[in-house]
């Protein structure tokens, strides 16, 4: 029966994908590969999600080996949502990344391109369907590793320092996430998370449970670069290939932020992660810092890409101020926010990847009269821009919305605050944008005018789902509010 | 080193032997120590000492990069495609029972072809790996 196969199908797909195209090589059949893996997983993800509608969490076990012991999958409505995000924007941003790829890789690096897309695409949906937390750190390193490679393509030389950089900084937080799981292993004796969170009870007040907390804290942090420890994201996303810009950041901090939440929740429980530790005071401070300072920063960039870089730390803050409301509303917030922030992200990086695609430069100087000569690509801009900032009818309307409430529920004034300055600080940088690409200047008569249309497609489908999404909420506040609730539940 | 007859001499006589140490390492690991990821290093370090002793040129030479992709392709196939047969066979993701009719026989083959997976892979990116280090200076 395939339906019982789909839990490992979902990983063992773009696995096997991966050799076969490095043996491919061809760029345009090592991207047709691409694109249909990525088409399939999206397709289990969608039929996982419906197996769990209807029959509730799925457990898969491997070789045979019975839950504690040997490797399980566990699945519920929080893992399977992210899958359902991973899977979605890897399919719509592989079909930007065929022209995007071919204008800005060499030809005979392409096949390795896409082989550690492949490769990041199995580790990211490894990390969120496994409920083995040794197996989660090994998925992070084959994530990681291969988004190194991919950062490191970026046709700047930069990019080479800038993947160094991430290496190191995503090293040090791998290390920190494998003491804490082994610190856990040490107090517990199993991997397995649900075997674990049982367990975990008993001990749960001993210096060896509150020091692998800590460093699965930090290690995380790293991973969804919570400020102070973002410094390694600005120039990652900025100097990578812009389809590895948009994927990357759609994807790779979510997957984090899940991981998070899932042993906050799941592992650790919600009385001890926010009750007995003071996660909860810190999560909001830095939260709040990443939302102003990041957001203040974003304003004075010329690079558009880094600006962007700069706003998805702000929006990392948004995530964590959710979570440390502790209540069930802030965490469907933060949840929903995981998606809309997707949505919009991936739109406006599209955006800026057809325009590097014309221009070959993404600087503010640039785009002087640009909103004439592309008006497509700019649309995709103003629409993912507005959504950022959190105009009604848009997706960020609806997640800031959440946070709100969930803010004044608990009655935390200041987080409000917080919240609406941010959103005032990103119609400044969004309105930079907007104002020279409508009302500056074009810099000289340049032949050529719209990306192509396998380039604007993608990027118009992640702009309209910014407005679906922002009309129409049942689908992702439905299933984000199921997720929470499930976290919430501590063992799902 | 290509002129010293000591050297050339001796790393003639010792490569087979490693390659050979290799693959018992390799095929004993289900009885004995061993396995694929160690069988797979001693592997390239036959390869390795060939390339130092008679130059990077004559590595490549021996096993052009293709053959090499190729084979870090391969053993990754072999270990996920034991996996995708005993789903086809309609068991779980790498449950060996399902290769042969009996259990301790399917698992004794799913390993064996496992950690044969394991070890081409390792050999191949551990001589690739030196190349790349080697080959920088080259033109």
């Amino acid at each position: 029966m395939i339906s019982a196969q789909l839990p490992a199908l979902q990983v063992v797909v773009p696995l096997l994908a991966a050799p076969l195209c490095l043996v491919l090589h061809r760029p345009f059949a090592a991207w047709l590969l691409t694109f249909v893996v990525s088409g399939i997983s999206l397709l289990v993800s969608v039929a996982l999600l419906g197996q769990i509608l209807e029959q509730g969490v799925i457990d898969y076990t491997f070789g045979g080996w019975a839950a504690p012991f040997g490797i399980a999958y566990h699945i519920d409505f929080a893992n399977a949502y992210v899958l359902l995000i991973v899977t979605a924007i890897s399919t719509v941003v592989s079909i930007f990344a065929r022209r995007s790829v071919a204008s800005e890789i060499e030809a005979h690096s392409q096949g390795l391109f896409y082989t550690a897309w492949l490769l990041c695409l199995t580790g990211l949906l490894g990390i969120t369907i496994t409920g083995d937390a040794f197996n989660l750190f090994v998925f992070l390193e084959i994530s990681s590793l291969s988004s190194y490679v991919l950062i490191a393509m970026g046709n700047d030389r930069k990019a080479l320092t800038a993947a160094y950089q991430y290496l190191i900084m995503g090293t040090i937080g791998a290390t920190f996430i494998l003491i804490g799981i082994g610190l856990l292993y040490m107090l517990t004796g199993t991997l397995n998370m649900l075997d674990m969170a049982q367990r975990l009870i008993a001990v749960a007040d001993s210096r060896t449970a509150r020091t692998g907390f800590a460093f699965l804290t930090v290690g995380l942090g790293l991973k969804i670069a919570l400020f102070p420890l973002h410094l390694w994201l600005p120039n990652a996303y900025a100097y990578a290939p812009s389809a590895v810009s948009a994927f990357l950041a759609a994807t790779a901090t979510k997957v984090a932020v899940y991981v998070l939440l899932r042993f906050m929740f799941s592992v650790f429980g919600i009385d001890f992660a926010l009750g007995a530790m003071p996660l909860s005071t810190m999560l909001v401070v830095l939260g709040s810092v990443a939302v102003l300072s990041a957001s203040t920063v974003a304003i004075f960039q010329h690079n558009l890409k880094r600006m962007l870089a700069y706003s998805s730390i702000a929006q990392i803050g948004y995530l964590v101020l959710g979570v440390s409301l502790a209540t069930p509303a802030g965490l469907t917030a933060t949840l929903l926010h995981l998606f809309n922030h997707a949505l919009m992200k991936g739109a406006l990086f599209l955006a800026l990847g057809c325009i590097a695609w014309r221009l070959g430069s993404v600087r503010l100087g640039d785009l002087g009269g640009l909103g004439y000569r592309m008006p497509w690509t700019m649309g995709v801009f103003v629409i993912g821009g507005l959504s950022l900032i959190g105009l009604p009818l848009t997706a960020g309307f609806i997640s800031k919305w959440y946070l709100v409430l969930a803010a004044v529920e608990r009655g935390w004034w200041p987080v409000v605050l917080v919240i609406i300055a941010g959103s005032l600080l990103a119609v400044i940088y969004v309105w930079r944008v907007i104002e020279t690409a409508y009302l500056g200047k074009t810099k000289e008569a340049v032949s050529g005018t719209e990306a192509p249309l396998s380039m604007l497609v993608p990027a118009w489908l992640l702009a309209i789902a910014n407005l679906y999404f922002g009309m129409h909420t049942e689908l992702s506040a439905g299933i984000a509010s199921q997720a929470a609730m499930v976290l919430f539940g501590g063992q799902p | 080193m290509r002129d010293n007859p000591v050297l050339r001499i001796v790393a003639k006589i010792i490569i087979p032997v490693i390659l050979l140490f290799a693959l018992y390492v390799q095929f004993h690991g289900d009885f004995g120590p061993g396995g694929g990821f160690q069988a797979g290093v001693i592997f390239a370090a036959g390869f390795i000492l060939y390339g130092l002793v008679f130059g990077t040129e004559a590595l490549r030479n021996a096993i052009p990069p293709g053959l090499l992709r190729f084979a870090i392709a391969l053993g990754l196939v072999l270990y996920a495609g034991v996996g995708a047969t005993t789903m086809l066979l309609g068991s779980d993701y790498l449950a060996y029972g399902a290769l042969a009719h009996d259990l301790i026989g399917g698992q004794h083959l799913g390993i064996f072809l496992v950690e044969l997976g394991v070890g081409v892979t390792v050999s191949a990116v551990i001589v690739t790996i030196f190349l790349a280090f080697a080959g920088r200076n080259d033109p």
